[in-house]
């Protein structure tokens, strides 16, 4: 593309063409403020507080809604500037509950930054905020209606990004609200639980529903063993909490973190993604190779893609394996065969999730497939964000803790366990094993590219002697419908499906995007995150889920073999097609 | 056939409330009992604009123009005028100051106007396109289509000077040219019939009056620009205008007018309507288009104009009825006859909704550059009731006013906005002594609070602050520090709002602060509204050596707070007394007064 020059400031820089002010500004290091711009959407150009000026016109633009043209000159602040910003900023401020102490936002809000940052010491207008019903009635996520600030990214991401239309615009004017049409639940609407939307919310009007407090009462009473699992993204994204870079692997601290908020086992979800793949990988070679099933089959780890199918692509549940996902799958195992190990029962058991994703919440009691202990296979999930406020509150300091491991029991995993965190890692790392299943050994080079990174949906060819496996990954829910249509299109013409094996995740980037992550996900974040996860699929001893000698134990112990009778009372599940609107 | 007489019966939507459709039919009843039915014909036609004085029934050739006409009138109407050849003379209209019976070119109402949008409105069969077709119609698309490049189109209306009605008087030309400029495949027009102002019409009465005029206006701009398809996004609430256009679509379309190569040409284009729900901010192009789509009516930024990228991304002329109306008759009678009329770089006329305290309310349609005492006193007749003028307002929600001491001003595009006002869509709304201009303030902004859509935080939040301020200066709750909150957000609601809707919504605000600052100030300070307006600032007493004791105001006080016997003084019960003013206006002896 070509580069244009402009003068930022009277600074000149060169950008790409179609650049906005708000970007082409970073190039000359100026920080332009802005309550409702996000760089994963388009410039929605609600807030107003983004004006600048162009030399030559009389009229403040939008910085984030007006690309820069060749020779253009922009003022991003002056004194008038000022003055317009703060007044929006205090008109936006006379509607929104101060609140702040008591806001799950308090120390990360963007409203609250910017009167910061423009030193509003007090509100000049007559304050006018309507009381206004919370809606809880998800089991992931809180909407406050109250401290909205209408800066549409919810909506947008939901509409947009997600396709998933759970949120509208409502009402006109000052009586606009963020909220389901017809005014009715969100658990009543197409809400696939995702948690993108308070992943985006500026302010604190979407938040994860909090249980840090159930955990924390649980632990106390010691009454029952306490186990935890940590998910494969959460160990790149909860150091942000701490000051560390996007990125950078803090699972041995996120162990003795653990560890030091009581609970008495620490195992690690990454092994339990090594089991989905030794159960989906196998689910893959019966459809593939022996003609057994439903091709392409569809990946099942993301609950939210799982409730987006169930109610929008009810047709395509036989495409579906019926592989639990990690997180059940280590719920199921952690209730029955480390409950054996130890001699419990499943009931003197608390298990406990660390996830970074909200729809997770929701996926423990989605079905009676999630009971196959006979109890609750995991307990609680707590999100990225709520560990991190657990941590804190326990006051564990955690850059200072030393690097501990998990209990090997459940604990012990491979690189291709790990690369679940990010889009395109569970079909990767089914490769790798599904390759070795075939023909008996493990790939040459294990490391498969064409499924990595941020494009939204991508293609390979897979070479497995001689046989060409196609497979699509496809991560931003909003992505999933150009794959289904091309697949569900190939299946009407009566021709061979575009692919044999497709992984769908709901969030941008995979669950290293998850919606309950540290705040701040941006691509550029998203990118430092993904470079962690494959470190640490570098790192490992064994890279693929087969070697793992913790599974082999497993399956030698305790399940037999894959897609076995256990497998399938402990390990599969079912789908059933879902309403869109519950009433 | 040739007829002797015409009877043109006003079918706009004014006239029709008042039963038009009745005067209509009952006249050719009469017509057909008296058997003159082959000898005269009756015409519904579009509005005459002096609505003031309707239902409007006008006899040609005889030029008898009766106003206030009902349809038991008719019999009268064919037995004396049509059968005897005599005007019915309680009928006519009599102009005020000369108590004369007045032709319509007498008349002062019509003297200083220049018809060039509504010169087919009151003449023609709005739903008889062979009547357009009479009067040149068509020919403008005529001679685009086999003498005319789009270039030349484009040079014709740049040479006409001819500038957006609908707002901030954008030159037609460029935007034309803009998209022209453009290379798509698919390119779009639109015609803005979003009319959303409170008290305007003229859109209204266009469309209701003269249908093909825009048709071929649209039909001339897709094959300037390149575009094969028109879209007329008009309110839902203008039904008689819907289902004339609707018909005058289908007639152009069954004459060739419309539709596939048009007059044996390459050139094919097609109109279809969308009805809008009523929002004003889709009056808002960038909202309208939105609207079309099928999305939220909500605006988005520009750059890129829609010109550019408009209706679904693609290329978009978008115009308003007025403007459109402009176009045939530049294209016939050429850019030069357009420019001559008007005042410096505003050429043409503006059609206005002249309303409020004035004697001849309607639609008038004046050069660019007339002053504000023609319209107000030689058109409008002046103020009634001997009350002094106090100031007009013009451009609606989005405009200011113009005070007496401006009222020899040109009213052109340049001129007002000098004054802090704009020409908008052409309300105007004149106010005397008895106007409070706080209250005038605060009724625009409760209509733009009322009507922000609610995306951007300067409109959705400014206004309402802005209308809670005033509204707390009206009750007597205003502060000093209020006026210096009304500019500041005023400022922000101008330069950092999205749209023009919420750009402009301080305008009239700020405007009565700047040419009204003592009476606001009066609220302010002395909790006093000088003109008596401000319900709670407003008290009722009763003099005591001029009540006479008649009872009056007391009987027809709502609430019962006025006590007194017969022929004894009477009394306000200062705590229950709601101000509706019954008493004030029901005191036959000047002996209620209002402080």
């Amino acid at each position: 593309m070509k580069n244009i020059s402009c003068e930022i400031n009277g600074i000149e820089v060169s950008v790409p063409e179609g650049t906005s002010i708000f970007h082409a500004a970073k190039e000359a290091d100026v920080k332009i403020p802005a309550l409702c711009y996000h760089p994963d959407l388009p410039a929605w150009a609600a807030c107003g507080i983004c004006v600048s000026k162009i030399e030559g016109s009389s009229k403040m633009m939008r910085a984030c809604a007006t690309t820069v043209q060749d020779g253009m000159k922009v003022i991003t602040h002056d004194s008038e500037l000022h003055q317009v910003r703060k007044t929006v900023i205090e008109l936006i401020l006379s509607t929104h509950p101060n609140s702040c102490l008591t806001c799950p936002r308090n120390q990360n809000c963007e409203l609250q930054r910017l009167a910061a940052e423009f030193g509003i010491r007090e509100i000049p207008f007559e304050m006018n905020v309507p009381e206004m019903e919370k809606d809880d009635s998800t089991p992931s996520i809180v909407l406050d209606p109250e401290k909205c600030v209408k800066c549409g990214r919810c909506v947008n991401v939901c509409q947009h990004m997600q396709n998933v239309w759970a949120l509208e615009f409502i009402g006109r004017g000052d009586d606009t609200q963020m909220k389901p049409a017809g005014d009715i639940a969100l658990n009543e609407t197409p809400c696939i639980k995702c948690g993108q939307c308070s992943a985006h919310c500026p302010v604190g009007a979407i938040y994860e529903k909090d249980q840090t407090r159930e955990v924390i009462r649980t632990l106390r009473n010691g009454k029952q063993t306490s186990v935890v699992q940590v998910a494969p993204a959460v160990r790149v994204a909860v150091g942000e909490a701490f000051g560390y870079e996007p990125g950078e692997i803090s699972t041995g601290k996120l162990y003795a973190a653990l560890r030091r908020l009581g609970f008495d086992a620490v195992f690690d979800t990454n092994f339990a993604a090594d089991l989905t793949i030794m159960e989906e990988a196998s689910e893959f070679v019966q459809r593939f190779a022996k003609g057994k099933g439903k091709i392409p089959m569809i990946t099942t780890c993301c609950p939210s893609w799982v409730d987006y199918m169930e109610k929008y692509y009810p047709e395509m549940i036989p495409n579906f394996s019926t592989a639990k996902s990690p997180q059940m799958m280590m719920g199921a195992m952690v209730k029955s065969y480390y409950a054996e190990q130890i001699g419990k029962k499943a009931e003197e058991i608390f298990h406990v999730s660390i996830m970074p994703c909200t729809s997770k919440k929701y996926e423990i009691t989605r079905d009676e497939y999630m009971y196959s202990s006979g109890q609750k296979d995991v307990d609680v999930v707590l999100t990225t964000r709520e560990l991190a406020r657990m941590i804190k509150s326990a006051g564990i300091d955690f850059a200072k803790l030393e690097d501990e491991k998990a209990d090997p029991a459940l604990g012990i995993y491979s690189g291709a366990g790990t690369i679940f965190g990010a889009t395109g890692g569970v079909m990767e790392a089914a490769v790798r094993s599904a390759y070795n299943f075939v023909t008996g050994k493990n790939m040459a080079r294990v490391e498969f590219e064409p499924v990595r990174g941020l494009e939204g949906v991508k293609e390979a060819v897979v070479d497995i002697e001689g046989t060409d496996v196609r497979v699509a990954v496809a991560h931003q829910m909003g992505n999933a419908a150009e794959v289904m249509n091309r697949i569900k299109a190939a299946e009407e013409a009566g021709e061979e499906p575009p692919w044999h094996f497709v992984e769908i995740m709901a969030c941008r980037g995979g669950c290293i995007g998850g919606g309950g992550q540290p705040y701040g996900a941006t691509d550029e974040v998203r990118t430092k995150r993904i470079a962690g996860i494959y470190a640490d699929d570098e790192q490992s001893v064994a890279r693929c889920s087969h070697d793992n000698p913790q599974i082999k134990a497993i399956y030698e112990k305790f399940l037999g073999e894959p897609l076995g009778e256990k497998s399938h009372q402990y390990l599969h599940t079912h789908y059933t097609a879902r309403k869109l609107y519950q009433r | 056939m040739a007829y002797n007489q015409y009877i043109l019966v006003c079918g706009g939507t004014a006239c029709m409330s008042s039963k038009a459709d009745d005067i209509y039919s009952n006249i050719l009843d009469e017509l057909d009992r008296v058997g003159a039915k082959q000898d005269v014909q009756v015409v519904k036609t579009g509005c005459f604009g002096f609505c003031e004085k309707g239902p409007i029934v006008k006899v040609l050739p005889d030029e008898a123009f009766y106003v206030e006409v009902k349809p038991e009138d008719a019999k009268e109407l064919v037995a004396e005028h049509v059968v005897k050849g005599r005007p019915v003379q309680r009928l006519l209209y009599h102009d005020e100051d000369s108590k004369e019976n007045a032709k319509i070119d007498d008349i002062s109402f019509y003297q200083k106007q220049v018809r060039v949008v509504l010169r087919n409105c009151g003449f023609i069969d709005p739903e008889n396109i062979e009547e357009y077709i009479a009067r040149d119609g068509y020919a403008a698309l005529e001679k685009v289509l086999t003498e005319m490049s789009g270039d030349d189109v484009i040079a014709e209306l740049e040479k006409s000077g001819l500038r957006g009605r609908g707002g901030a008087g954008f030159p037609t030309h460029k935007k034309w040219l803009f998209t022209k400029q453009v290379e798509d495949e698919q390119k779009y027009v639109v015609c803005n019939a979003d009319e959303g102002d409170p008290g305007a019409y003229m859109d209204r009465s266009v469309l209701e009056g003269d249908p093909h005029n825009v048709l071929e206006a649209m039909a001339i701009a897709g094959y300037t620009v390149g575009a094969t398809q028109g879209y007329i996004y008009i309110r839902a609430e203008y039904p008689l205008a819907i289902r004339r256009l609707q018909k005058a679509i289908e007639d152009a379309t069954e004459l060739g007018l419309l539709g596939t190569n048009i007059l044996g040409t390459d050139f094919s284009f097609g109109i279809e309507i969308r009805l809008g729900a009523g929002a004003f901010v889709c009056g808002e192009e960038t909202a309208l288009l939105a609207s079309i789509e099928g999305e939220r009516g909500m605006p988005r930024p520009r750059p890129p104009f829609p010109a550019v990228k408009g209706l679904w991304d693609k290329p978009t002329v978008i115009n308003n009825v007025e403007t459109w109306a402009n176009i045939p008759v530049i294209i016939t009678r050429g850019g030069d006859w357009f420019s001559k009329i008007g005042n410096g770089p505003s050429k043409g006329t503006k059609v206005f909704a002249l309303t409020g305290k004035i004697r001849n309310s309607g639609l008038v349609e004046v050069p660019m550059g007339t002053p504000l005492r023609d319209i107000v006193y030689n058109i409008g007749g002046g103020i009634p009731d001997g009350k002094a003028f106090k100031a007009v307002q013009t451009g609606g929600p989005s405009g200011g006013v113009i005070t007496a001491d401006y009222i020899d001003v040109p009213i052109d595009f340049e001129h007002l906005q000098e004054l802090g006002s704009i020409m908008g869509s052409g309300g105007m709304i004149v106010m005397d002594e008895d106007d409070c201009m706080l209250d005038v303030a605060k009724f625009y902004l409760e209509f733009t609070v009322e009507e922000s859509c609610g995306k951007c935080a300067p409109c959705r939040v400014g206004g309402r602050k802005l209308h809670t301020i005033l509204d707390d200066i009206s009750k007597g709750k205003g502060k000093p520090e209020h006026l210096d909150q009304i500019a500041e957000i005023g400022l922000a609601m101008q330069r950092a709002s999205l749209c023009g809707l919420g750009q402009t919504a301080p305008n009239p605000v700020l405007s009565v602060i700047r040419y009204f600052r003592e009476e606001i100030e009066a609220h302010i300070t002395e909790q006093h509204c000088p003109a008596g307006v401000c319900k709670d600032l407003v008290q009722y007493f009763i003099l005591p050596d001029k009540c006479i004791g008649c009872t009056l105001c007391a009987r027809r006080c709502p609430v019962n707070v006025i006590s007194g016997e017969r022929k004894q003084v009477h009394e306000i019960d200062q705590s229950g007394c709601i101000k509706c003013g019954e008493c004030f206006e029901a005191c036959k002896f000047g002996a209620v007064v209002r402080r």
